[in-house]
């Protein structure tokens, strides 16, 4: 089999933990096709100190693209890059993680190679005529396997769906020529409106408090769901409707378009559990649902349900814990 | 200026989708809309030009006569024309990014505006897919659309993981809309019946000739294992006795 390459995310300067859900699906594919895989680390200048703290996967070669207009890792930019890497290693496979950055790049690179792409890839299996690929579709109510031909493809990987990448032999760290000029020029980078977040990454969190729109307000949801997370080290996620009536900050949703978590503990408070949502928790290891509505759906999947006012149940969670 | 809108025809995501004995969807019950973000993107379209701006909307599908029935909506929602690319095969982002090339590239708009994915198949690669074709920029998950006032640029804010980024793209660009652009807004009857003068023009997807894509072949779709719920407690101390003794969570 052709390697594989990994698009690591970056915010320009640092790699992000995003990273290893794709590196994880590439030792997977290696194991599988008895093939091989490259990392490619994209980013401004900084982006040459992370090289040595994020090798060591059983990558053979480690690509650094690393210029000054690459500082704003914008789509268009990292896209040409990675076609550029993809030519320069005879690398036909790319793989990344169904993250906004993935889903933002990786499609515009399967547009450039003109190659298929499989979305949100949760389990792979090789076969003589294409790999196989398992891939949630209908908000996950319905799993599809889909097939493509073995010549060339794009990937990207749902987050929660293989794991820790091992820590193996470190590959060889090769630098790929950036001319700055042939990039796209035309996205600019104008800023950025990221939250202060003390709190564990909500894809990667052990425990997950959530709420819906009965938290009524910023200042409530912070109060009342703040408090339990911070008991048990678990991150905020919120549903739609919260994010919608601006309860909580977009980058909390969870769902079909938010993000899909998969925590050891998921405890949902006045969530009613749309369709939509539970497409975001299925994997979940352990689901509470507090609601005083008893007729909500997301008792018919939780695995403790406590019909009760969250208002009075939360705090009392809190202090008894 | 121009704006293309691409319009996808979805199952009503809040109905129930069933699998016949067969694997394939069981469309007997299904109501068919327009894409709920494409639905946004048509609305973001109406209201660049409500404030002023100089805008040609061409809503576009490409799929069997069935799919007039969401054209002729878009239309009524305030789409100035239709085009429907004919052909019976379901395809995937990538062919339908090589429709939507051929007709961006007769029509020149300066933006495409489109939903960020489809509810059915939840890809979220044609816009991006399209943009590549096209060589332009592309701004995905916009939360947020201003034109620059010689309209030569657009600036998008856009949901991403970390909370939002803003970002400004030469026109002509591919623009994905996110959920919280806009709630798009209700049509009502006289509407849809008014838009019948409206133009819709139907093409044969052949007359594009667009050749032939590796295919992404759907061998099987299943239904997940549902997850069984559990049970009720009383109480917030039972629930606490739950987390530690059965389920070892805390």
């Amino acid at each position: 089999m052709d390697p594989l390459l990994v698009l690591m995310e970056t915010d320009g300067t640092a790699v992000l933990p995003a990273t290893l859900p794709a590196i994880a699906f590439a030792q997977a594919w290696t194991r599988m096709t008895r093939g091989r895989f490259h990392l490619l680390l994209a980013g401004g200048p900084d982006i040459v100190t992370q090289a040595e703290t994020w090798r060591g996967y059983g990558e053979e070669r480690l690509l650094i693209a690393s210029d000054p207009a690459l500082t704003h890792p914008t789509a268009d930019r990292v896209a040409a890059v990675t076609l550029q890497a993809l030519r320069a290693t005879g690398a036909r496979w790319l793989a990344g993680t169904a993250s906004s950055f993935g889903k933002d790049i990786l499609p515009r690179v399967a547009g450039l190679l003109d190659a298929p792409m499989i979305s949100d890839v949760l389990s792979m299996q090789p076969d003589d005529n294409g790999p196989i690929f398992r891939r949630p579709v209908y908000a996950g109510n319905l799993i599809a396997t889909v097939q493509i031909p073995p010549e060339a493809g794009v990937v990207s990987v749902r987050a929660t769906a293989f794991g820790q990448p091992a820590r193996a032999t470190p590959g060889q760290v090769e630098s790929l020529p950036v001319e700055p000029a042939s990039l796209p020029q035309g996205t600019r980078w104008i800023g950025q409106d990221t939250a202060q977040n003390k709190r564990p990454d909500l894809t990667t969190a052990r425990v997950v408090i959530s709420g819906g729109r009965p938290l009524r307000d910023p200042e409530t949801f912070e109060q009342i769901l703040g408090a339990l997370a911070d008991k048990l080290g678990g991150a905020l996620g919120a549903t739609r409707a919260a994010v919608d009536s601006g309860i909580a900050p977009n980058e909390l949703q969870i769902g079909q378009t938010g993000k899909v978590i998969a925590p050891e503990l998921y405890i949902a408070a006045g969530v009613s559990g749309s369709v939509q949502h539970l497409a975001g928790i299925k994997d979940a290891k352990v689901i509470v649902a507090i609601n005083i509505d008893g007729d909500a759906p997301i008792f018919q999947i939780a695995d403790y349900g406590l019909v009760a006012d969250l208002f009075q149940a939360v705090p009392e969670l809190t202090r008894k814990l | 200026m121009k704006i293309l809108v691409p319009i996808k025809r979805v199952p009503d995501p809040y109905g129930r989708v069933r699998l016949t004995p067969g694997g394939h969807v069981d469309e007997t019950d299904i109501k068919w809309v327009i894409n709920p973000f494409d639905e946004i993107a048509l609305e973001e379209a109406i209201r660049l030009r409500e404030a002023g701006h100089d805008i040609e909307i061409l809503a576009v599908a490409i799929g069997t006569t069935a799919w007039e029935e969401q054209l002729r909506t878009a239309l009524a929602m305030g789409a100035d024309r239709a085009l429907l690319i004919q052909q019976e095969a379901p395809a995937d982002p990538g062919r339908i990014s090589h429709y939507l090339a051929a007709i961006a590239r007769q029509e020149q708009p300066q933006i495409i505006l489109m939903g960020k994915q489809a509810i059915d198949d939840d890809c979220n690669q044609t816009g991006q897919r399209l943009a590549a074709l096209l060589q332009i920029p592309q701004a995905t998950f916009a939360s947020r659309i201003e034109l620059t006032p010689d309209g030569t640029c657009a600036r998008v804010t856009r949901e991403v993981d970390t909370g939002r980024e803003t970002i400004e793209v030469t026109l002509p660009a591919v623009i994905t809309a996110d959920l919280r652009l806009n709630e798009p807004r209700y049509v009502a009857l006289p509407a849809i019946i008014k838009a019948r003068s409206k133009p819709l023009l139907r093409i044969d997807a052949a007359q594009l000739q667009i050749p032939p894509t590796a295919p992404v072949t759907t061998l099987r779709l299943e239904t997940p294992p549902p997850r069984r719920a559990g049970r009720r407690v009383g109480s917030v101390d039972e629930l606490i006795t739950a987390l530690r003794e059965e389920a070892r969570v805390i």
